[in-house]
């Protein structure tokens, strides 16, 4: 495999919530991500799936230093990120790019869609006027949008249309590493296949790396080469794609793929999709041992408590590099 | 008599590129407890369908020159914004497909759900926050006490998403307009998401008009489906047989560029060529003329209309060349 790009190490990032307990006395803390590591090689997608509400997105916007971490490390191409200032991230503003979930709240609504392009790339003084006119059209052709489209505002577009913006303008920086977070989910199934089909040819180009987070499992099976599933601010397996969906070792994994609802209405009426039981938990009040415990449908299978009182560490199951975090026999 | 009742419905933008035709005479009608899906292309006119129903078109640029939009034989064009509102908060409710731009970011959560709940069936502040924590804990938020006290920023995208969606069903509507409802939600939610939709359906009757580029959640959830491009109804009809054997070529595209986990991954996926129209500048002809892979000399003079298939009453669709496309799509 490749070296590295980016290594994340027990990345954490906890978000102060109202006081509590005695008298207030008692910070309390939303651990949104609480202890993930994973390593992103150049050219490879690791793909980052898991409920809503597992720090997926906290989880990236801390990684493009949108948030300071509150522990752990980011080392990009060796050098540590999650330390430097606003000032000191600078020369990696223009290497490692975001595409945001929200492409609504994250388009200048004041900006015609020309100048959202042109603009980064005038600050990072990538070509002259001209020609940054000229790569913002291409852009917006790779994207399956109008090149004279150039002079409307983000309030113009449809939903779909908007999130193809944010995708151009996370491209027109020529990144080396684009943190993807939903990029697809608000495209019709056809664009969606244009979109993903440009991100795979532009990675074998430029050699880029993603970090691509979808809740879509058809697609993150198309895109990615490794797949790494979160639960509760933590990563409780990881596997490459096809280890992933053939052989899922976590019983959560399990149950996520038993849900991918298919196009077909006869598979659709036959289909077993393994119901999780329970509420989902709150990360303000995680449950004990192994978080997954009260929901988990094959905890019988572990002696005792263990589950409810031991946490499970991320270790290797079956084949090849595949980990997961937990208590039941391989 | 049907619960709704949309008869030629047209909305355009007046833009200083020209005008924009996002809706371009859409007929359909819905009974209640009927679920109706409506899948296109991006862009296509799918949230200003909904808007043109609604009474919400942004105007300026957006005209509304419809027929007429019937609810129980009421027409909703022709109402005072203060009937509008009262139907909307009562009879209609609608998620809207992007949260951020409809939730108010410096109101809580408990703030924009109670609104509606003391405005329009005039609950006490207690008996709404209540009913509030209820709602959330409906769509799979845990915590909800503690979570009505949170802005929308400090919520992750599809908790924001699951706010609207209890803000939608806390009034209990007869027809419920839903725009990409579960887009940021994973499957597990997803799916407690539509049984909670199927449930208020089943109680109250709620007819529902399901927008999503998720053909399987359509397969799992719609009676019937509409398929839009460039603004037209291109091909309609109850689910299973449309989905089987599309008949118009937009929909084939359509289908085959759905990802599935059974498909080779290594393998691009099928998309359909060449760019989306123009809406401000549309082709004499059939608009998806330019990239139809059956295209006739013919289609590009004149405009195909939605017509009933002659071996299928239920179904209709925008094609000159329907009874000569080859009998099933080579999937
Ligand atoms: N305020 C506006 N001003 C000008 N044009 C607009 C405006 N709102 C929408 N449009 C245009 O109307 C067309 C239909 O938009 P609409 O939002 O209905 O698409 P959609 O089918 O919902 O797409 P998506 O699946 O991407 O959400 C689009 O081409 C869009 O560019
Ligand atoms: N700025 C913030 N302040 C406080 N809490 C936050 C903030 N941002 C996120 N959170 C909390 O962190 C947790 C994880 O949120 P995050 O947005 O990372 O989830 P996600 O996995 O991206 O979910 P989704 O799939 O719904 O987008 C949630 O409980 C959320 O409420
Ligand atoms: S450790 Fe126990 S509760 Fe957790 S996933 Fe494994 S079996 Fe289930
Ligand atoms: S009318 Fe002609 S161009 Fe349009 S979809 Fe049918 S075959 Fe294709
Ligand atoms: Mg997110
Ligand atoms: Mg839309």
């Amino acid at each position: 495999m490749s070296e590295a790009i980016l290594e994340v190490r027990d990345l954490s990032k906890h978000f102060p919530m109202g006081k509590s307990g005695w008298r207030n006395s008692q910070q309390t803390w939303l651990k949104a991500v609480d202890g993930v590591s994973f390593d992103l090689h150049r050219g490879q997608t690791l793909g980052l799936v898991g409920e809503s509400g597992c720090g997926k997105s906290t989880c990236a916007r801390t990684i493009v230093g949108l948030y300071p971490p509150t522990s752990g490390s980011i080392r990009f191409e060796g050098n540590d990120l999650g330390s430097l200032s606003a000032r000191g991230w600078a020369p990696y503003r223009r290497k490692i790019q975001m595409i945001f979930q929200d492409p609504f709240a994250s388009l200048d609504p004041r900006q015609t869609v020309g100048s959202i392009l042109t603009e980064p790339m005038a600050i990072h003084k990538l070509g002259k006027p001209r020609e940054r006119r000229l790569r913002s059209m291409q852009l917006l052709e790779a994207v399956g949008l109008n090149p004279r489209h150039l002079y409307r505002y983000p309030h113009e577009f449809s939903g779909g249309q908007r999130q193809r913006i944010g995708i151009a303008r996370a491209l027109a920086l020529e990144p080396e590493v684009i943190i993807c977070d939903e990029p697809v989910s608000a495209l019709d199934v056809s664009i969606q296949a244009q979109v993903i089909n440009l991100l795979g040819e532009l990675q074998e180009r430029f050699n880029l790396a993603y970090l691509f987070i979808a809740h879509d499992l058809a697609v993150v099976r198309h895109i990615c080469q490794r797949v790494a599933v979160m639960y509760l601010g933590r990563v409780v397996e990881v596997a490459d794609r096809d280890t992933l969906f053939a052989n899922p070792s976590h019983p959560y994994t399990r149950s996520l793929l038993s849900a991918v609802p298919d196009v077909d209405p006869e598979v659709e009426s036959v289909r077993q999709r393994i119901v999780l039981r329970g509420d989902v938990p709150s990360p303000l009040t995680p449950p004990s041992g192994c978080t997954f415990h009260p929901r988990c449908p094959e905890r019988e299978q572990v002696p005792g408590d263990r589950c409810s009182v031991e946490v499970p560490l991320l270790q290797g199951s079956g084949s090849g590099d595949q980990q997961r975090t937990c208590h039941l026999d391989t | 008599m049907a619960l709704l009742d949309v008869n030629d419905l047209r909305v355009r933008f007046e833009t200083h590129h020209g005008t924009v035709r996002a809706v371009d005479g859409v007929s359909f009608s819905l009974d209640e407890g009927e679920t109706l899906g409506l899948v296109g292309e991006s862009g296509s006119g799918k949230s200003v369908t909904n808007l043109g129903i609604m009474g919400l078109v942004p105007s300026p640029p957006g005209v509304v020159e419809a027929g007429h939009v019937l609810l129980e034989g009421r027409d909703l064009v022709q109402m005072s914004d203060a009937q509008l509102r009262s139907v909307r908060g009562n009879e209609v409710s609608m998620i809207f497909q992007d949260p951020m731009t409809s939730l108010n970011p410096l109101l809580t959560v408990e703030r924009q759900l109670t609104e509606v709940l003391e405005l329009h069936r005039n609950m006490t502040r207690a008996e709404a926050r209540r009913a509030a924590a209820k709602g959330l804990d409906e769509v799979g938020i845990p915590e909800p006490e503690r979570r009505l006290e949170q802005y929308p920023h400090e919520l992750s995208g599809g908790m924001r998403q699951r706010v609207m969606i209890a803000m939608g069903l806390l009034c209990e509507p007869k027809l419920l307009l839903a725009d990409e409802p579960t887009t940021a939600l994973d499957v597990t939610i997803q799916a407690q998401i539509l049984e909670l939709m199927k449930d208020l359906q089943e109680r109250r009757g709620t007819a529902i008009i399901l927008v999503t580029h998720d053909l399987g959640v359509v397969a799992g959830m719609a009676d019937r489906v509409h398929v839009m491009y460039a603004g037209r109804l291109v091909e309609t009809g109850p689910i299973g047989s449309l989905f089987k054997d599309p008949r118009h070529p937009y929909t084939r595209g359509l289908l085959q560029s759905v990802p599935r986990l059974t498909g080779d991954p290594d393998v691009p996926l099928s998309s359909i060529p060449g760019q989306p129209p123009d809406l401000a500048a549309l082709p004499p002809g059939c608009s998806f003329a330019p990239r139809c892979s059956f295209v006739q000399p013919t289609c590009e003079l004149d405009r195909p209309d939605l017509a009933r298939l002659p071996s299928d009453e239920a179904r209709s669709s925008a094609c000159f060349e329907n009874e000569n496309l080859p009998a099933k799509a080579d999937q």
